[in-house]
C-alpha cells in the first residue's frame, strides 16, 4: 500500500449552462499570449458534436492514450520505440487547422480608416500571419448544434449507436444534446509524462498536478500525440508545450482554480482524493469490462484508520486527510457512486468525474407537444430516454451500459424523494420504490440534493492548505514575478534561435 | 597563411565555442534550448523533407566518425573493390537523401507564410551552411573519389593531429579546393551551434530510453518530512 494525495475534480454535468465562463477565466489569466492564443486549456463542448480539436476522441487518428497489450499497457501512438521512430516527423499529430487559425479584428481602422464612401469596417486578421483570413473554424463553433450534419453527426461516439437509434436521435422533436466541459484530467497513468522524451513532463507528488518544466521542454510534440484528451498544447511562438497547470498558485494558497472559481452554473467540485499508488498499474491494465469499477477501487476510504495511519507514513499532511474526509468528490464518486470519468477506455485514469446528465436523457415531448419530463412509472424514462445509453456508455464508462442506467436512476430516486418531500404530489410509494430499486437510503437522498443543489462555496471547494513552510518548491515567492512574465516563466518567453 | 587559419584556427575556435558557448546557453537559457518543431504549423510536407533529411544526415556523420576512429578497418572493408562500391554508393545515397530532405525543406518554409514568422535569421544561415555542407561533400564523393579510400589515410591523421594538440596541416592543405571547402564549412557548422537550432541534437533525449515511463517528483522528502530535524530551510528542488 503506497498512499498518496491527488486533488480531483467532479463536474455535473446536469448543472452546465455551457456559458464558457470557465474558459474565458482561464483564457485571460494563462493563455492569452502570442503561441498560446490557439490554446482553451479548458474548453466547453456540446455533446454530439465533434469537440476541439475536431474528433479528439478518435484514437485511430490521433493514437492517443494507452492500448492494452496482453496482460500490460503501452501508449498508443507514443513511447520508447513508436514515438522515437517519429521524431522528425510525427505522423498523427494534430496540427494548428485541426483546432483553428487564431484571430483578431482590426478594431482601430474603425477609428482611422480615412474618410471615404463606406463604412469602415474591423477586418479579421490572423494572429500567426497578421494577414487578413477569413475564420472558417473556432473552438466552439459546434456550440448548441446537437443536429448538425457537420458537427454531431461526426461524433465519434456514435461508433457504437445502431443507425436506426442515430436516425431517431436526429429527428427535430427527439434532437437533444448536453454540455460537456473539459480540461487536463491531471491523470493517475498521464499518457503525456510517459511520452515526453526529455522529461519535462512530471507528476508532482503533494497533489498530483500535473506540469511541464518549460526549461526542459524541446519541443518533441509527443505529449500532444499522447495526450488522448488533446489537452497538452504546442505554443508555436516559443517551441514549448504547455498545459493546464489547474491553477497551481492559486491552489497553494488554498483557492479554487479560476474555473472552478468563475463557474456561474456552480458544477464544479474539486476536493482530494487518497489513493493507493500500487494499485494504478493493474486497474490501467484491466479488462474492458472492469475498466471502471477497477479504477474507482484505485482511491480509498479516508475515514479507514489503516489508510489514515499509511497516508501519514507516506508524509500527507493531517490538514490533507482532514480535507479528503470531507472531499465533495469522495462523496460524489465513491460514496454515492454518481460520477464517472470520461473515456475510461483510454486508460490514463483520470481524475475528472462527470455526473452524467438526466434531464437531456429523460425528458421527451408527448403527442399534445408538451415537453414532459415525469412519467408514470419512474423508470419509464430511461427506457424512453432520448440519448441513447450506448451513446452515454461510450463517453463515460467504455461501453457499460448498466452503470449509466444506474446512476441515472439514483440521480432520478433523488428527485422523485425531493418531489415527494416539498411538493407530495406524487403517488406515495412512488419515490420509497425508487429509492429502494437503487438501496439509497433519506438521508443519503438529501445529501445529494444538498451538494447538488445548495452547495456552500466551502463545500464545493475542500481544499487543504499548500503548507509553505515544508514546500519547496513555493518557497519561491510568487510575488518576484507578480506582473512580470507569468508565473510559468521565470525569465522572458522568448523563442529560441 | 590562410591554411592556418581555416585548418588550425578555425577549428579551435569552433570547438571552444561549441564546448563553452553550447554549456553557457544550456545552463542560463535553458528555456531557449528547443527543436524547435514547426510541424505544427505545416505537417504534411514535413514528412518529405525532415525524414530524409535527416535520416541522411545521421547517417553520414555517423559514417564520418567510423572513418575517423576505426581507419584501419575501414581500409580493410575498402580493399575489396565490390565493397568500397557499395559503401560509396550507399553513402552517396543518404548524401542525396540529406539534400533532397534539406530543399523540400527551404521550399516548404519559403511557399508559407506561417513558417516564415517563426523563421529567424539564424535558420537562414543554417540552411545556407547546411546547403553549402552537403553540396560540397556530394561534390567531394562524386569528384575526388574515392572519399572512404583517402579519408583514412588523409583526414584521419590531420583531424588526430588537431585533437592531440600537434597540428599537421601538410596533408589538408594539398587537398583540392572543394574538399577545402567542406572542411571549412564543417567547423563553420560546429561552430555555430551553440548560436542556432542545432542546440537541439545535443539534448537528445537518451536517457528516455533507459527512465521509468511515470515521472513523479516529489518537492520535499515525503518520508522524513514528519521529522522536524530533517527540515532544510531554503533548499530549492531541482526541478527548478
Amino acid at each position: 500500500m503506497d498512499i498518496r494525495s491527488q486533488i480531483a475534480m467532479v463536474f455535473h454535468l446536469d448543472k452546465c449552462i455551457g456559458c464558457h465562463t470557465c474558459s474565458i477565466a482561464c483564457k485571460n489569466i494563462w493563455t492569452d499570449r502570442k503561441g498560446a492564443e490557439y490554446m482553451w486549456w479548458n474548453n466547453v463542448e456540446t455533446k454530439p458534436g465533434t469537440g476541439y480539436p475536431g474528433k479528439w476522441e478518435d484514437q485511430d487518428i490521433y493514437k492517443g492514450g494507452w492500448e492494452k497489450k496482453g496482460n500490460s499497457i503501452s501508449l498508443k501512438g507514443a513511447g520508447k520505440f513508436k514515438g522515437m521512430k517519429n521524431l522528425f516527423h510525427n505522423p498523427s499529430m494534430p496540427v494548428i487547422d485541426d483546432y483553428y487559425e487564431p484571430w483578431t479584428y482590426q478594431y482601430e481602422n474603425l477609428f482611422e480608416a480615412e474618410e471615404g464612401d463606406d463604412q469602415p469596417i474591423a477586418r479579421p486578421v490572423s494572429l500567426i500571419t497578421g494577414e487578413h483570413i477569413t475564420p472558417k473554424s473556432g473552438p466552439n463553433w459546434d456550440d448548441d448544434l446537437a443536429g448538425s450534419e457537420e458537427y454531431a453527426k461526426n461524433d465519434v461516439n456514435f461508433k457504437n449507436v445502431t443507425p436506426a437509434e442515430q436516425e431517431a436521435m436526429f429527428q427535430l422533436e427527439r434532437m437533444t444534446f448536453h454540455y460537456l466541459p473539459r480540461m487536463c484530467n491531471h491523470c493517475l497513468n498521464p499518457a503525456c509524462v510517459a511520452a515526453c522524451p526529455s522529461g519535462a513532463i512530471y507528476k508532482r507528488g503533494e497533489d498530483g498536478v500535473v506540469l511541464i518544466n518549460q526549461k526542459k521542454c524541446r519541443a518533441w510534440r509527443m505529449c500532444v500525440t499522447a495526450c488522448p484528451y488533446k489537452k497538452s498544447y504546442y505554443n508555436w511562438n516559443t517551441g514549448k508545450s504547455e498545459k493546464c497547470v489547474l491553477c497551481y498558485p492559486r491552489l497553494e494558497a488554498g483557492q479554487a482554480p479560476a474555473c472552478h472559481h468563475s463557474c456561474v452554473g456552480r458544477i464544479r467540485y474539486i476536493g482530494v482524493m487518497l489513493y493507493d499508488a500500487d494499485k494504478i498499474e493493474a486497474a490501467a491494465a484491466s479488462n474492458d469490462e472492469d475498466l471502471i469499477k477497477n479504477q474507482l477501487d484505485i482511491y480509498v476510504d479516508p475515514n479507514d484508520p489503516k489508510i489514515i495511519a499509511a497516508a501519514r507514513e507516506n508524509g500527507i499532511h493531517d490538514s490533507t486527510i482532514e480535507c479528503a474526509q470531507k472531499s465533495p468528490v469522495y462523496k460524489f464518486v465513491k460514496e454515492w457512486g454518481l460520477a464517472l470519468p470520461l473515456h475510461p477506455e483510454f486508460r490514463t485514469l483520470p481524475n475528472l468525474f462527470y455526473v452524467p446528465p438526466l434531464l437531456p436523457t429523460m425528458a421527451f415531448v408527448d403527442e399534445s407537444g408538451t415537453y414532459e419530463t415525469t412519467t408514470d412509472s419512474f423508470w419509464g424514462a430511461i427506457e424512453k430516454s432520448r440519448l441513447p445509453m450506448s451513446y452515454m456508455a461510450s463517453l463515460f464508462s467504455a461501453g457499460n451500459e448498466e452503470v449509466i442506467k444506474n446512476i441515472l436512476k439514483k440521480l432520478m430516486a433523488v428527485r422523485l424523494h425531493r418531489r415527494a418531500e416539498t411538493v407530495g404530489d406524487l403517488p406515495e410509494n412512488e419515490s420509497k420504490d425508487a429509492m429502494r430499486d437503487v438501496v439509497m437510503d433519506k438521508e443519503t437522498a438529501d445529501a445529494i440534493f444538498r451538494l447538488t443543489s445548495l452547495p456552500l462555496f466551502d463545500q464545493r471547494f475542500v481544499i487543504p492548505p499548500a503548507h509553505r513552510e515544508e514546500a519547496m518548491e513555493m518557497l519561491e515567492s510568487t510575488a518576484d514575478v507578480k506582473g512580470n512574465t507569468g508565473f510559468g516563466f521565470k525569465e522572458q518567453p522568448v523563442r529560441g534561435l | 597563411m590562410s591554411n592556418y587559419f581555416f585548418f588550425i584556427g578555425l577549428p579551435y575556435v569552433a570547438i571552444v565555442i561549441l564546448l563553452v558557448g553550447s554549456l553557457f546557453r544550456y545552463l542560463n537559457f535553458g528555456f531557449k534550448v528547443s527543436s524547435l518543431s514547426s510541424q505544427f504549423l505545416e505537417g504534411k510536407e514535413l514528412f518529405y523533407g525532415s525524414r530524409p533529411f535527416h535520416w541522411g544526415i545521421i547517417f553520414l556523420f555517423f559514417g564520418h566518425l567510423v572513418a575517423f576512429l576505426f581507419p584501419r578497418s575501414v581500409i580493410v572493408w575498402n580493399s575489396i573493390p565490390l565493397r568500397l562500391l557499395i559503401l560509396e554508393v550507399v553513402a552517396f545515397g543518404f548524401g542525396i537523401s540529406a539534400l533532397f530532405g534539406l530543399g523540400m525543406l527551404i521550399v516548404r518554409r519559403i511557399n508559407n507564410k506561417r513558417l516564415w514568422m517563426v523563421t529567424t535569421k539564424m535558420d537562414v544561415f543554417v540552411y545556407v551552411m547546411l546547403l553549402t555542407q552537403i553540396i560540397s561533400g556530394l561534390w567531394v564523393a562524386y569528384f575526388a573519389r574515392w572519399g572512404s579510400a583517402w579519408f583514412p589515410t588523409v583526414m584521419t591523421p590531420y583531424l588526430k593531429s588537431l585533437f592531440l594538440l600537434d597540428p599537421d596541416i601538410t596533408a589538408v592543405a594539398a587537398l583540392p579546393l572543394s574538399v577545402k571547402i567542406h572542411i571549412v564549412s564543417a567547423f563553420t557548422l560546429i561552430g555555430m551551434i551553440p548560436f542556432t537550432r542545432f542546440m537541439h541534437f545535443l539534448v537528445y533525449p537518451f536517457r528516455y530510453f533507459y527512465r521509468p515511463y511515470q515521472y513523479v517528483i516529489w518537492n520535499w522528502d515525503r518520508k522524513k518530512i514528519r521529522s522536524s530535524r530533517k527540515l532544510v530551510n531554503g533548499v530549492r528542488s531541482k526541478n527548478n
